[in-house]
C-alpha cells in the first residue's frame, strides 16, 4: 500500500471498558476507497474498533482509548477534535437498521441539514442521489412522504445506508449491516458495497467470513483484543500465515 | 374409560375458560358501569341548577348564597388559568430533568437524583399547601411580586396580568405551587419513556453528526411522542383536580379578577370549602354541577390529546 492511499492509520491502539483492556496495541492502515473487513470470534474487540473510528465510544462513561487514529493524518483522537464533525465525515450503519421514526425523505434529509443548507431542489437531488446510491430509489420513489418504518426490513437497512451516504462521508463503516437480514437483502447490500467503494473507503465488521471473503479487499483477523493477521484479503483466505487465521477461517476454530 | 376421563378433563377446561372470561369481563364493564353511574348521579344532582341557571351559570361570576344567585365563571377561570401555569412551568422543567436523567447524568447521580424525583411525588398535598402559605407566600409578596408588579405591570397587553397587590397568594401561586407537585410526574413518566430509546437508533443519530439536542428533538422526542403526551396528560388530570394544596395558596375569592396575582378560587377548592355549608337545593345543586364540568374539562382535555397524538401521527407519514 503507498502512504497517499492510506485513510486510515491506526497506531498503537489500546482500548478500555473500564479496567477491561479490550483492544491491544493495535496497528492498522485502511486503504483509501478500498473495503476492509473485520472478522473475529464475538468480543474479540472487532465492533469495538470500528466504533474507536467515529468516537461512537465517547457515548459511554468509563471508555477510554489510547493511542493514535489518524484520518488523513490528523489524530481524530486528540481533545482539540469536533466530534459531531467527525462523526459527519466518518457516516456508520449498524446491526439493525434504525429508521428515524419519520417520513422516508426526511430520513434522509436529517444528516444531510445539520452541516449543509440547501435549496428545496437541491435537497430532493440529494434525496434521489443517496437513494439510487443504495439501491432504493426505484421502490420509493413514490412514497417518500411515508414512514422509514412502513419498509421491509432490508429495505430499511438500504434506507439507512442511503442516508449514511446523504450527508456525503469520507468513510463508512458498517457494523454487521447484514446480520439481521435474510439471503436476498444481504446479496442486495452487498452488491451496494461493491458499488460505494468507488467513492468511499468502507470498513466493515461481519461474522459472516464467506461475506468478508466476497465484497473486501483486506481483512483483518482479531482475536482477543489483539490483531491476529491482516493483508489481502486473497491472501488470508487462500493463504494465511499463522495457525489460527487457518483455523478460525477452516472452521476448526474453538 | 380413558377416552371418558380425557373428555371430562376438556369439558372441566372449557368451563373455567369460560368462567375466566366472564370474571374479567365483569372486571371490565365494572370501570363503564362506574363512569356511567358517576356521570348520571351528577347530572341529576345538578339538574335544579342547570334548570334555573341555563348557560348563565358559565358566564356569571356571582356566587352568592345569600340571595341563591350562582355563576360558575371564577372557579373554572381559576381551575383553567391555575393548570395552565402549571403546565407552562412544569413541562419544561420536567422535560429539562427527564433528559438530564437519561443523556447527560453521570452513572454515580443518576439513581440518587432519580428516586428524589420520586420522593417527591410522594409528598402528601397538604404539606405542598402548608409549605406554599407559609413559607413561599410571604417570601415572594415581599421580594418578588413587588418587582414584577413593578416592571410588568405597566406593559401593553400582558400588563393586567401583573396588576394588583402583592398578597402573595394567587392565581399564580397555586399554579407555582401545582407545578411543583406535577413535576415529579411528568418528569418521572418522561425518563421511562426516554429510557426505552433503543440505543442504536440514538447511535445512528450522534453517528450523522447530530448534537445531544438534536439527537432529542428529532429522534428521542418523536419516538417517544404518545409516553410524553400522556406524562403531561398525567399532570394536567393532577393539576385539573387538586384540591388541599390550592385551597391553602389561591386566596378563596368568588370576585372575578384576570390578573395573576389576584386570589380566585378553583373548582376543586370550592368544592372542597362549600359543601359543608351548602345549605339549600339550589345552592347544593349547584356545587354539583361545578363537579359535573371538572369533570368534562378533564374528558375534554383527554380527547384534546389523543387528537393531538393523531395529528402528529399523520405527520410522520403513513404506516403503510
Amino acid at each position: 500500500m503507498a502512504e497517499n492511499n492510506i485513510k486510515l492509520q491506526v497506531k498503537n491502539l489500546n482500548f478500555y471498558y473500564g479496567k477491561f483492556h479490550a483492544l491491544k496495541g493495535i496497528n492498522l492502515d485502511i486503504a483509501s476507497r478500498k473495503v476492509t473487513a473485520f472478522i473475529g470470534p464475538s468480543g474479540c474487540g472487532k465492533s469495538t474498533l470500528l466504533r474507536t473510528f467515529n468516537r461512537m465510544f465517547q457515548l459511554y462513561p468509563g471508555l477510554n482509548a489510547e493511542g493514535e487514529i489518524l484520518l488523513d493524518g490528523h489524530n481524530i483522537l486528540g481533545r482539540d477534535v469536533d466530534i459531531n464533525l467527525l462523526r459527519a465525515k466518518v457516516g456508520m450503519v449498524f446491526q439493525k437498521p434504525t429508521p428515524f421514526p419519520m417520513s422516508i425523505y426526511d430520513n434522509i434529509t436529517f444528516g444531510v441539514k445539520l452541516y449543509e443548507k440547501l435549496s428545496k431542489a437541491e435537497m430532493d437531488d440529494r434525496v434521489e442521489w443517496a437513494l439510487r446510491k443504495a439501491a432504493l430509489w426505484n421502490e420509493v420513489k413514490d412514497k417518500l412522504k411515508q414512514s422509514g418504518n412502513s419498509l421491509s426490513g432490508g429495505q430499511q437497512q438500504r434506507l439507512c445506508i442511503a442516508r449514511a451516504v446523504a450527508s456525503r462521508p469520507e468513510v463508512l463503516l458498517l457494523d454487521e449491516p447484514t446480520s439481521a437480514l435474510d439471503p436476498i437483502s444481504t446479496a442486495h447490500i452487498e452488491e451496494l458495497i461493491h458499488e460505494l467503494k468507488e467513492d468511499y473507503t468502507i470498513a466493515i465488521v461481519t461474522h459472516n467470513m464467506q461475506q468478508a471473503a466476497r465484497v473486501s479487499d483486506y481483512t483483518a483477523y482479531m482475536y482477543l483484543g489483539e490483531m491476529v493477521e491482516f493483508g489481502d484479503t486473497d491472501a488470508i483466505f487462500t493463504t494465511p500465515k499463522k495457525k489460527a487465521t487457518e483455523d478460525y477461517i477452516t472452521g476448526k476454530f474453538g | 374409560m380413558e377416552k371418558y376421563n380425557n373428555e371430562q378433563r376438556m369439558n372441566r377446561q372449557m368451563m373455567l375458560d369460560k368462567l375466566f372470561r366472564n370474571v374479567t369481563r365483569m372486571f371490565a364493564f365494572l370501570v363503564l358501569a362506574l363512569l356511567v353511574g358517576i356521570l348520571i348521579s351528577l347530572v341529576i344532582g345538578a339538574l335544579p341548577s342547570i334548570k334555573a341557571f341555563g348557560w348563565q351559570f358559565f358566564m356569571t361570576s356571582d356566587w352568592d348564597p345569600v340571595s341563591q344567585k350562582f355563576g360558575a365563571l371564577v372557579p373554572i377561570y381559576g381551575t383553567l388559568a391555575t393548570s395552565l401555569i402549571a403546565l407552562l412551568i412544569g413541562v419544561p422543567v420536567s422535560f429539562g430533568i427527564a433528559l438530564f436523567l437519561t443523556e447527560l447524568c453521570p452513572t454515580w447521580l443518576k439513581r440518587p437524583l432519580g428516586i428524589a424525583v420520586e420522593l417527591l411525588a410522594g409528598i402528601p398535598s397538604i404539606i405542598y399547601g402548608m409549605w406554599g402559605l407559609f413559607v413561599f407566600a410571604p417570601l415572594f409578596a415581599d421580594h418578588v411580586q413587588p418587582m414584577l408588579i413593578d416592571n410588568l405591570g405597566e406593559l401593553p397587553l400582558i400588563g393586567f396580568l401583573f396588576q394588583g397587590a402583592p398578597m402573595g397568594i394567587g392565581i399564580f401561586t397555586a399554579g407555582l405551587i401545582l407545578a411543583i407537585m406535577i413535576i415529579p410526574f411528568i418528569a418521572s413518566v418522561m425518563r421511562d419513556v426516554f429510557e426505552v430509546v433503543p440505543t442504536l437508533l440514538k447511535e445512528s443519530a450522534y453517528g450523522l453528526g447530530s448534537t445531544t439536542w438534536e439527537v432529542v428533538r428529532y429522534v428521542v422526542l418523536p419516538y417517544t411522542k404518545t409516553g410524553v403526551v400522556g406524562g403531561i396528560m398525567l399532570g394536567l388530570g393532577r393539576a385539573l383536580g387538586e384540591t388541599m394544596a390550592v385551597t391553602f395558596v389561591i386566596g378563596n375569592s368568588s370576585n372575578f379578577a384576570t390578573g395573576l396575582f389576584e386570589p380566585g378560587n378553583s373548582i376543586a377548592s370550592s368544592l372542597a370549602n362549600e359543601f359543608a355549608e351548602a345549605s339549600g337545593e339550589l345552592y347544593l345543586s349547584s356545587l354539583i354541577q361545578l363537579g359535573l364540568i371538572l369533570f368534562f374539562i378533564t374528558f375534554v382535555v383527554l380527547a384534546c390529546s389523543k387528537m393531538l397524538l393523531l395529528r402528529l401521527k399523520k405527520q410522520e407519514g403513513k404506516a403503510s
